[in-house]
């Protein structure tokens, strides 16, 4: 091939790029959420299954009709949508009417992402906007758990309070009493065999999940290990039952999967560590003092707000910073 | 043997092997050269020759009186055809001239050996370097003498040379480290000497084993000069962190290497001043890595500056593929370019030719702020706040988030997920207000 039959392509260094895309981490962090998506059709069979196929599948078409609405390209096949999808099934009870999901995902993906500006853009996590919506909208159909049924077929469904509910309203000492004991409570709690929204019940499959992402690089220690240690040390402190408040309830998921959200979180590690101290804290104050037993959601929405403010204010150090500023002194 | 590294970086795949193992070799002498007037940063040269004039291999063609400037050389015999603006890498015409070779290699009186270059005194020394048009071969181009005069209240205490050759693909360092070890020692003690000082350094990223071992061979019981192996990460070669990984210290933001009381030299630099104060011969020649998945035949050539890129993309085979991105120096900061009519300079370390899949520029999409920019980035800056405010246009504030300190090296569009052009903004935003 002669050069004057060789067509130059031209661009601004660098020429090269890493292998990893918007596309790819989206769909990675979707296939971490597989065991605790197993986990949920397992515990609470094929109706587990339906909620989250709808919500999904609302999430994407809400997300398609509203770029093709506001005339942006759509970008479905990005993963992001449906992430939101199965982040928001995972925040629901299994027997809820359809209609409620539904709702949370216009929510969610039209309103609190897509007139904020789309992906990147959003101040909100967009599945916990959504959650919260339909928690205020449907209070009643949104708290309305169902006992654990462990058949994928069954369509029974016996209604049940969550741990944290009970052990709000009624005691701990009452809840280690309808388990039968301490140590069956805890491998409950651990394995998911409880009452609770869908995705957040089995905490090792959550883990497993989260240690994925942290081994493969897609999150850092920095929100999960603030977060949870900061309601184990509030538990503590308080003379709660620090394992208890860190099995049960949100706060494996929201620690791992919510408060990890790139766009809506800090982006300097120093502002990650104080988000999930901050989130950490007023998961706290909600579930010691506040009028819901469980205060993840509401913890990482509020936190979300001051993610910009924390980034301005926490930069990491630059690169002959300190060496300029002992000059200025001298 | 020493080791050392800095924070932060990254790890592009160095498709180093394509080369590495490669000998230099000598370029054909092209039938014409042409001998850009400015191929340095500073002042260009004003031509000293005309049309028609007939010039020796050596002679000075172009030189400025401004301090921060650095002669330009005929690297030919022959006769000047034309001086006029031509295409130069930089991505601009610049003036040039055209020398037509008459084959006859003969060389300019002025030229002289110095078998007592060993007892000559600094200025002496500084003066053959100014004299030799040497300028930074790592692909700054910045003036060698200048560097060699720091202001008096700058206490210089070492020259570190770089040969860490953290640009991909790039192999000429390597190959001049391998063939003429000597050339560099002794070169990187004349710098000493014009420096004043008797401690220098050698850094070496560890991806080049054979590098580090023949440069302790031939510094071995020279207590004045230590060789580093210095961890494979993208930049290790940009001067402050070579400098961090070999003293420890930070240069200033801002400031330079002087302020930590460094001089920094590339080992391809080192091999010029060694060869114009030994044997008097001005920068004729260089290096070039030609490689790339997207040429024929890769090779490392020693080059006459002044050589077409056409004829080195000839000789090496040609092109593989109808369409693909040529880049002078690495893919990391070098420089794509639109036009094969223009020469080799002083700095061009490396022509990269990459297939057409690998030159596919891909859209970019929003900043989902996932910090990987921020882990990154060798200064310790904020690249997704930049990007995001210049491209909406925030070029004043920009400044804020510290836009003067980036040296645009390309680790964070290179980690970025979304694909966001950030150097290119960078880049924007730097010209922009430099225009108010």
């Amino acid at each position: 091939m002669s050069e004057d039959q060789h067509e130059l392509i031209v661009s601004v260094s660098p020429h090269v790029r890493s292998d990893e895309s918007v596309q790819r981490i989206m769909w990675m962090v979707s296939l971490a959420l597989m065991p605790a998506f197993a986990a949920s059709i397992y515990f609470f069979g094929i109706k587990a299954l339906v909620v989250q196929l709808v919500t999904i599948a609302a999430c994407v078409g809400f997300e398609a009709a509203t770029q093709k609405m506001v005339g942006r390209p759509v970008s479905i096949t990005d993963g992001s949508a449906f992430l939101t999808g199965l982040l928001l099934g995972f925040n629901l009870p299994a027997n809820i009417p359809l209609y409620i999901p539904v709702a949370g995902a216009f929510v969610a993906v039209t309103i609190t992402k897509h007139l904020f500006g789309g992906l990147g853009y959003n101040i909100f996590n967009p599945a916990l906007a959504g959650r919260a919506f339909v928690l205020i909208s449907w209070p009643k159909a949104m708290t309305t758990w169902m006992e654990p049924v462990k058949s994928i077929t069954s369509m029974d469904a016996v209604t049940t309070a969550t741990p944290l509910n009970i052990a709000k309203m009624e005691g701990i000492g009452k809840l280690v009493e309808k388990f039968g004991g301490a140590s069956s409570m805890y491998g409950d709690l651990f394995f998911g065999g409880v009452g609770g929204s869908l995705g957040e019940t089995s905490a090792v499959a959550i883990l497993i999940g989260g240690a994925f992402l942290l081994v493969r690089g897609y999150i850092t220690w920095h929100i999960p290990v603030s977060f949870i240690a900061t309601v184990a040390a509030v538990a503590a402190v308080t003379g709660n039952d620090p394992a208890f408040h860190l099995l049960a309830g949100g706060l494996m998921l929201g620690a791992f999967f919510m408060a990890t959200d790139y766009v809506t979180g800090p982006s300097t590690r120093k502002a990650q560590i104080v988000f999930g101290i901050g989130c950490g804290l007023l998961t706290m104050l909600i579930r010691l003092k506040g009028g819901y037993p469980e205060g993840v959601m509401f913890a990482i929405l509020i936190m979300n707000c001051f993610a910009p403010l924390l980034d301005r204010g926490m930069r990491a150090k630059t690169f002959g910073a300190v060496e300029k500023k002992k000059e200025a002194a001298a | 043997m020493k080791t050392g590294t800095f924070e932060r970086g990254t790890h592009p795949p160095d498709n180093k092997a394509l080369t590495a193992a490669k000998s230099i070799t000598e370029a054909k002498v092209p039938s014409r050269v042409i001998i850009p007037l400015s191929q340095h940063i500073g002042a260009p040269c004003a031509a000293k020759v005309a049309v028609g004039d007939m010039v020796k291999k050596g002679q000075v063609v172009g030189s400025a009186d401004a301090f921060v400037s650095s002669p330009v050389h005929a690297t030919v015999s022959g006769k000047v055809v034309a001086i006029a603006p031509f295409p130069h890498t930089m991505g601009r015409d610049i003036p040039a001239i055209v020398i037509e070779n008459d084959g006859m290699e003969e060389w300019a009186e002025a030229i002289k050996e110095h078998s007592d270059w060993a007892s000559l005194d600094a200025a002496a020394l500084r003066d053959m370097v100014k004299a030799a048009g040497i300028v930074g071969m790592g692909g700054a181009t910045f003036p060698t003498h200048v560097k060699l005069s720091p202001p008096k209240e700058k206490k210089i205490d070492c020259v570190i040379l770089n040969g860490a050759e953290c640009e991909p693909y790039l192999t000429a360092d390597h190959r001049v480290m391998l063939e003429e070890p000597g050339a560099v020692v002794n070169g990187l003690k004349i710098l000493m000497k014009i420096a004043g000082v008797s401690k220098g350094y050698i850094g070496i990223e560890d991806n080049k084993p054979d590098a580090v071992a023949a440069m302790e061979a031939v510094t071995k019981g020279d207590s004045s000069i230590e060789v580093y192996s210095l961890k494979v990460k993208y930049p290790q070669g940009a001067e402050k962190m070579l400098i961090k990984a070999i003293i420890g210290k930070e240069v200033p933001a801002g400031g330079l290497p002087m302020d930590v009381g460094v001089i920094v030299q590339n080992v391809g630099t080192a091999v010029a001043v060694y060869e114009a104060v030994r044997y008097g011969r001005p920068l004729l020649e260089r290096v070039v890595s030609v490689t790339g998945r997207g040429i024929n035949e890769t090779k490392n050539l020693k080059v006459r500056i002044g050589t077409p890129l056409s004829q080195l993309v000839a000789e090496c085979g040609g092109f593989k593929y109808d369409t693909g991105k040529v880049i002078a120096g690495g893919p990391m900061m070098g420089m794509a370019q639109s036009n094969l009519d223009s020469p080799v300079i002083k700095g061009t370390s490396g022509l990269l030719v990459l297939d057409p899949e690998e030159s596919e520029t891909v859209a970019h999409g929003p900043c989902i702020r996932c910090s990987r920019c921020i882990d990154a980035c060798p200064m310790g800056l904020q690249p997704q706040m930049l990007s995001v405010l210049a491209e909406k246009g925030f070029y004043e504030e920009m400044k804020e988030y510290d836009l003067m300190n980036c040296f645009e090296c390309g680790t964070c569009a290179y980690v970025c997920p979304a694909k966001r052009p950030i150097v290119q903004w960078v880049k924007l935003a730097k010209m922009s207000l430099a225009r108010k």
